[in-house]
């Protein structure tokens, strides 16, 4: 595949971007997007036509420059040209979660003083007409899909394609109109306006500039050599830079089409008729995959399951080095040259992965046996790292450099250094302007000459890869002051299927001591192969083999941190395996399954003391929430177990 | 939501002293009522009131002893079901009764049976006008999957579908017919709070989208009363009462028989 070349200085907004792709590859497609069970293609050409007639549209409609427009809905193209189409006009697109409820959407709408909005459906119609009386600023909405809204006679409301049609007879009338606006526009102006999650307090409206955008994405075109001949697919909410700079930068930076699946429902379907050559994933969906494979396996025939057993220990062996370009043996790549006929092969395309050339994953830690998994069938599955702040990218694992727990070099033009606490900041073109109507939260987090704190916690290893370890302010010390990262062990211990959460404890204490919940799908399934009974969880739980297991697991992640002197401190000494599954509804994890490190403390204060202490077991009555409602108390005794750690340079002996 | 007025038209079925026995058991007696154009008409009652008989009637499954049916000012005798449904009459089971084996999608494609006029040895060669025949049966087919939101399942075998899909899938099946009056028998039997709330609004998609008349049984009162326009309410075979949710709730025989009273 020949290298494509990158825009010039010249091509500096989406409008201009879309422009030369009109002019370079007016027939190639640009987007898809299922409907009534068929792919329908738009090429670049017809992209550009729509694009027009809907800026000079939504001029009709009062759209005027430096208007904030909000957008809302799942991935549709109009959605995505609705955002060209406001950008030509000098507008400021505001994409909006599309699942968020009415509440979430009215603070954002309301602090991005939205005068439009552009949405999908009756379902966001609905709920921007229960908001309007509290964000006065907001006048007309536009709506995509009209199902539904035939009774709906407000005059504020308006169709797509009315607007569309608006817009053509303006174009008529005035055939200069559209390379007037999209002249005007530059590389400095604000391109976008992304709120970020909140998982901390209110969202925070990150602006960032066309600069931002397009140098960002262009230069993740050049490290990853990404071609006009890519197809990737737009499925992870508007609202998130991710989709933003995939889905939308980098296809108009490089030409290459992008399809929308029919719904939020058929993506793995969608995805496998498809075959996307470019795609990214939060580990999350790839460990999904990788279940379903599993357990379709344990369905199969004799003949399929030992082919599969057989073939899959070949490409844990030496897949991932043939992939990485490392020497692997003439018997090894004759096997696996037959393993990817018999087995890899058909695997993949089931998955959909066959054409695939770049996987990327990021987002939080992805457990090794999952990365390993498809690395080692041949998917170029890489993570990186990157927040809203740096228009995604800060680090990319380079090909044939990976590993499992860093994640990667700092990208083209990034700067990266380690502030004296721990804290990771970087400087790059895709710093953001500032967060919209907040000066205060801009001078925290961005200095005068550019860094920005991630807050995240990191170091760089022998190699030159950036690792994070936790969220900076979650990064405690011992008593002896040895590094503390109760999110980087617990991740560590939940990469064993058979742990499903696991608290860690540490900071302001003698050692490192932990809570292990046991996952009921794995160790059931493994106590009826193994013939062991169990009345309840909590039996289960209790059960000498099942502990002994798990301080197997523990042991076995002792090593791993072991061989990091920076983290060897945080090696576990004692454990114990709780009673009862962490549960949100007794407010023990949030409702997105984080752990609420600080309510369990507080809950479970007798367990913690037991674990500084030296008692071999430990009392505990718990009231636990049943899911009716009603209320019980769980009383137990648990075993606590000690455990050796492993030898490391900075000689600290058991505490206890 | 400021709904434009439904315009509820005149009457497109009548059913006049409907008497209605097997052997000595008399499932109807004497039942009249008639169901409007572009209605949602709920017919509700205690277990064994003969709701389901009355279904049967309509669609010319059961043939009455006496009395007789209007549909579209026009008297029938001799129905059968397949007549019915040629009419414009489609329905859905109590016990789902779809091809277990066949996708969701085949499914939906028997519902246009009725409609297909090449045979089976046209459509076994698939070539002219009998692909485009089909291209457009497979059109209006895939607005109706697009309609129920039933993209994702459009080709699992119906088989291993969930009890609330399948009851969506029958629904589908019933609206590729594009009936005039559609009977639902029990649409949100076994269905968890949530499967309810969005049959329920498929029916008034429907109702509303298409102008399809629906006359449906249904044992939840919240939803009977919600959705319906009017209910008839039957117990042991005689008609108890007739008229909108409010007066048929506020009726004395209607309480005693089957909504019972709060204590």
């Amino acid at each position: 595949m020949t290298e494509i070349e990158l825009p010039p200085a010249a091509c500096d907004t989406f409008p201009k971007l879309l422009e030369r792709n009109r002019k370079l590859r007016p027939g190639r497609p640009a987007i898809r997007e299922k409907n009534f069970g068929i792919w329908q293609t738009h090429n670049w050409g017809q992209v550009a036509e729509e694009v027009r007639d809907l800026a000079a549209g939504l001029f009709s409609l009062g759209v005027k420059r430096g208007d904030k427009v909000a957008i809302v809905g799942d991935n549709r193209p109009r959605l995505y040209w609705t955002m060209t189409a406001l950008q030509a006009l000098g507008a400021i697109p505001v994409p909006l979660y599309q699942d968020s409820v009415a509440e979430e959407m009215a603070y954002v709408v309301e602090h991005a003083e939205a005068r439009f909005a552009v949405v999908e459906d009756q379902e966001q119609v609905d709920k921007l007409l229960e908001i309007k009386a509290r964000c006065p600023l907001l006048e007309q909405i536009v709506y995509d899909e009209p199902r539904g809204l035939r009774h709906y006679t407000q005059a504020f409301l308006h169709h797509f394609d009315a607007l569309q049609a608006e817009g053509r007879d303006f174009n008529k009338g005035h055939p200069d109109f559209y390379e007037t606006e999209i002249a005007r526009c530059h590389g400095d102006d604000p391109a976008v306006i992304l709120y970020t999650s909140g998982t901390t307090g209110k969202p925070k409206g990150v602006i960032l500039s066309f600069d931002n955008v397009v140098k960002t994405a262009a230069n993740g075109v050049k490290l990853e050599k990404l071609t006009d001949r890519e197809e990737s697919m737009a499925y992870l909410p508007m609202a998130w830079i991710g989709d933003h700079i995939f889905s939308y930068g980098q296809s108009y930076v490089a030409g290459f089409c992008v399809a929308c699946p029919e719904s939020s429902a058929t993506v793995m379907q969608d995805l496998r008729e498809l075959g996307p050559t470019y795609f990214f994933a939060p580990p999350r969906i790839f460990e999904n995959i990788l279940t379903t494979v599993m357990v379709r396996m344990e369905d199969a025939g004799w003949i399929k399951r030992r082919m599969f057993r057989y073939f899959m220990a070949l490409a844990k062996r030496c897949g991932s080095r043939i992939l990485d370009g490392k020497p692997v043996g003439p018997g090894d790549r004759l096997l696996y040259a037959l393993g990817r006929v018999l087995v890899y092969g058909p695997l993949i395309n089931t998955l959909g992965f066959t054409r695939i050339r770049l996987a990327y994953t990021a987002g939080e830690a992805i457990g090794p046996d999952i990365f390993d998994f498809y690395r080692s069938l041949g998917v170029n599955l890489k993570q990186l790292y990157g927040s809203t702040e740096a228009s995604v990218f800060i680090t990319i694992q380079p090909d044939g450099e990976i590993e499992a727990d860093t994640v990667g070099k700092p990208a083209i033009d990034v700067e990266i250094r380690i502030a004296d606490s721990g804290e990771v900041m970087f400087r790059s073109p895709g710093v953001f302007v500032e967060y919209f109507k907040n000066p205060e939260a801009t001078a925290q987090t961005k200095t005068p000459d550019g860094w920005v704190y991630t807050g995240d916690a990191g170091f760089f290893d022998d190699k030159g890869h950036l690792k994070i370890i936790d969220r900076a302010k979650d990064v405690g010390r011992l008593n002896d002051g040895g590094l503390f990262a109760p999110k980087y062990v617990e991740n560590k211990l939940k990469f064993f299927p058979d742990i499903k959460e696991a608290v860690a404890f540490g900071h302001e204490r003698a050692f490192c001591a932990a809570f292990v919940n046991i996952d009921l799908a794995a160790v059931g399934s493994w106590a009826e192969r193994n013939n062991v009974s169990y009345g309840s969880y909590q039996e289960l739980a209790a059960n000498p083999k099942v502990i002994a297991t798990i301080k197997g697991h523990i042991e076995q992640v002792n090593r791993d941190l072991a061989v990091d002197p920076q983290l060897a401190s945080c090696q576990i000494r004692r454990f114990l395996v709780l009673h009862k599954e962490l549960d949100a509804d007794d407010g023990e994890l949030t409702r997105t399954r984080k752990v609420r490190r600080g309510f369990i403390a507080d809950r479970y204060q007798e367990l913690i003391e037991a674990l500084y202490s030296d008692a071999p077991t430990a009392y505990t009555e718990t009231e636990v929430t049943f899911e009716d409602g009603r209320k019980g108390v769980i009383k137990a005794d648990l075993q606590i177990i000690d455990l050796d750690v492993a030898p490391v340079a900075p000689p600290l002996r058991k505490a206890s | 939501m400021s709904y434009g007025e439904k315009h509820i038209g005149e009457t497109l079925l009548k059913v006049d002293n409907i008497t209605l026995a097997f052997g000595g058991v008399k499932a109807l007696s004497d039942i009249s009522f008639e169901i409007r154009k572009h209605e949602i008409l709920a017919i509700i009652g205690p277990n064994g009131a003969g709701k389901t008989s009355m279904l049967n009637v309509i669609n010319g499954f059961y043939h009455p002893q006496q009395g007789r049916i209007e549909f579209r000012g026009v008297e029938r005798r001799a129905m059968r079901p397949h007549l019915a449904a040629r009419q414009g009459i489609a329905r859905t089971f109590q016990n789902v009764a779809l091809f277990k084996g066949m996708s969701t999608l085949d499914n939906i494609m028997t519902g246009r049976t009725l409609k297909m006029k090449s045979n089976i040895f046209q459509q076994a060669i698939y070539w002219g006008a009998n692909q485009r025949e089909e291209i457009a049966h497979r059109e209006v087919v895939e607005k109706i999957i697009d309609f129920l939101e039933i993209e994702a399942i459009r080709k699992t075998p119906v088989g291993r579908l969930p009890y609330g899909l399948q009851k969506r899938v029958e629904l589908a099946r019933a609206l590729a017919m594009e009936p005039d009056l559609l009977l639902l028998d029990e649409p949100m039997a076994g269905m968890n709070v949530e499967e309810k709330e969005d049959m329920c609004r498929f029916v008034l998609d429907v109702n509303d989208e298409f102008g399809t008349t629906i006359a449906l049984i249904e044992h939840d009162m919240g939803v009977v009363m919600d959705i319906s326009d009017r209910v008839v309410v039957l117990d042991y075979g005689r008609k108890l009462a007739d008229g909108t949710p409010a007066v048929v709730r506020a009726n004395q025989d209607v309480i005693d028989a089957y909504l019972g009273v709060s204590h």
